[in-house]
């Protein structure tokens, strides 16, 4: 029921984006900023399943995002893959590296366990800075990823990227929707509002909570495949802290508590950042200074403050 | 019918203070008890101890003549014993309904599921039957964090009661309420006893309700029992009309 109308929804959006795209309307900026916007949407996105649903701060979660784009790239360049094929085998690798650092995260009190994602973060940011002979280090992936088409799709052209990468988009918050909505999802909540009453009726937090971590790496992990297509390449940036932090920040200008929460965010920080990079060199105050502004102001993000908002005006009506 | 409760010498000591101090007590299955005692006499740390909530220090703890002494604080659960809480111990976004629903489907095992919609209608039902029973019906969409005072602690008993205890242990449901809130509280715990044949223990401070409604109570002073036996018994025993009742209630 849910999960039908939510597809359903989601097949409109992708419709009305490709019938703009390919009648006419199209500019390369329309292009560009949609394959970015859902690149982007889809690791705030999944960083969200962590945050506002399972109540686990994680810094580190740009960690997946470049596991993702490396492994991508790396597999490309051997020439031997498919497109479909290196995207489940990247996502598999991330989803790997989320099982065997969240098994050692999750179990840590809110604090701890935001410190040592990024601790795990960083150190895998120094792998790629000095594994040169892999991932070229601080130069990133170099030399182009192939893109051999598939299925009538070939990626290599920014206007099928464009509708892939949305497409990508659309299928995983349809997907993690349907996790909310799930058994499955009610646990996490249990997990984040109360886990001493929720291991007392017999859940176990470690499990809940590394499945909902795996879940939320392999998102990013596939956030970073778009990335990589993108920028046909990798950069040891994508697993820097910042692009954890640009990334909290999405979900913050957006919103926790409202499931498209971090896709508004996600809009609004590109925007924003388009506009001040054209206007400004000092783009990483003025977004500083707008985001500090938001929460101070609103205590929440956007859609949050209207969601509530809106509840309370129809409450109040008789 | 089941739900006997046997505590054998209860000890329990926090470094040097002795918070359970050689308890022995049983409940026959399906009787209504109370528990009294001054703050900070034990009562609180005794029900820890039979949850499992904290490990005993020496003594025994019988469910139905099978030890259950130092099992982990779920398969107690499982065995059957509930508990509700002295401050509401809730899941503050989730409705009631919903509460209910995922108390339900976490005790049985039930929360691993992808692919289906939370809650399923079968959970539902049952979750709706507890509502009944509580008279939580009219607040089922309500989120447990604007319920008010009364209905939290309500809630609470409500979620220990949907995983079909055969003895449940409440603390103080009465706590924080004003005198009207609770009777009607009392009285619903007492209905909810008589509906289902329960072995129930309650904690509290209010004597008009103990002496009212308990077929027997327990008294502790300093983590030791000073006397047990019908309302009537217990309300003539000088130990008790000395130590803890004082004037007002004596005879
Ligand atoms: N975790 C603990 N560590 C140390 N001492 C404790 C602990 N828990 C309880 N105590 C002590 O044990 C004694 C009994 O406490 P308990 O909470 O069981 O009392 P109570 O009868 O429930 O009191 P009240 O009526 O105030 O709820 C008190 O002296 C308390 O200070
Ligand atoms: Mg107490």
């Amino acid at each position: 029921m849910g999960f039908g109308r939510d597809s359903a929804i989601a097949l409109a959006v992708l419709l009305v984006f490709i019938l703009l795209e390919f009648t006419g309307l199209r500019s390369a900026g329309l292009v560009d900023f949609a394959i970015r916007f859902a690149t982007f949407g889809l690791l705030a996105l999944s960083l969200n399943l962590l945050i506002g649903s399972a109540g686990l701060v994680s810094f580190g979660h740009a960690a997946y995002f470049g596991m993702g784009a490396y492994s991508f790239g790396l597999l490309m360049q051997t020439g031997a893959w498919s497109v479909p094929a290196a995207i489940l085998a990247a996502v598999a690798m991330t989803a790997l590296l989320a099982l065997v650092i969240g098994a050692l995260c999750v179990r840590l009190s809110e604090i701890y366990f935001a410190f040592l994602t990024l601790a795990f973060q960083m150190l895998l940011h120094s792998l790629i800075l000095s594994w040169i002979g892999l991932t070229g280090g601080d130069q990133g992936l170099m030399g182009g990823i192939p893109k051999p088409p598939f299925l009538g799709v070939d990626l290599a052209r920014q206007d099928h990227l464009a509708a892939f990468s949305l497409f990508c988009l659309v299928a995983s918050a349809v997907a993690l929707r349907q996790i909310l909505r799930s058994p499955f999802g009610a646990a996490l909540r249990m997990l984040r509002d109360n886990p001493d009453r929720a291991a007392f009726l017999g859940l176990s937090v470690f499990r809940y909570r590394l499945a909902a971590f795996v879940i939320a790496g392999s998102f990013a992990g596939l956030a970073g495949v778009l990335m990589s297509l993108y920028v046909s390449g990798a950069f040891p940036s994508f697993a820097f802290w910042t692009t954890s932090g640009e990334a909290i920040f999405m979900i913050m200008l957006g919103g926790v508590s409202v499931f498209l929460g971090p896709l508004v965010g996600t809009a609004i920080f590109l925007m924003l950042n388009d506009w001040i990079t054209a206007v400004t060199e000092h783009h990483g105050l003025f977004l500083g200074i707008i985001l500090l502004i938001i929460v101070l102001g609103l205590r929440k993000g956007l859609l949050d403050f209207a969601v509530e908002h809106w509840r309370a005006r129809r409450g109040n009506q008789p | 019918m089941s739900g006997r409760l046997e505590l054998q010498g209860l000890r329990k000591s926090f470094g040097g203070v002795v918070a359970t101090d050689d308890v022995t007590l049983g409940f026959e299955p399906g009787t209504l008890s109370a528990i009294i005692g001054p703050n900070g006499a034990g009562k609180t740390t005794l029900f820890h101890l039979i949850t499992g909530k904290l490990p005993v220090t020496a003594g025994r703890v019988l469910l139905d003549g099978a030890e259950i002494t130092g099992l982990d604080r779920r398969e107690i659960v499982r065995r059957g014993i509930g508990r509700a809480f002295q401050v509401a111990n809730l899941f503050p976004s989730f409705s009631v309904q919903d509460s209910l629903a995922a108390a339900l489907m976490a005790h049985a095992g039930r929360t691993a599921g992808l692919f289906s919609t939370f809650p399923p209608p079968d959970v539902q039902r049952q979750a709706e039957e507890v509502m009944e029973l509580c008279g939580l019906t009219h607040l089922s969409r309500t989120e447990a964090r604007h319920l008010s005072h009364g209905d939290q602690k309500l809630l609470d008993i409500a979620l220990a009661l949907a995983l079909n205890p055969k003895v449940l242990l409440l603390d103080e449901p009465t706590a924080g309420m004003g005198p009207d809130e609770r009777w009607r509280m009392i009285e619903r715990v007492y209905r909810l006893w008589e509906a289902r044949k329960l072995t129930l223990i309650f904690i509290e401070h209010d004597m008009d309700i103990v002496f009212k409604i308990a077929q027997s109570v327990r008294v502790l002073r300093y983590g030791a029992v000073l006397a047990e036996g019908t309302p009537e018994e217990v309300r003539r025993n000088p130990a008790v009309v000395e130590a803890y009742l004082g004037a007002e209630h004596a005879l």
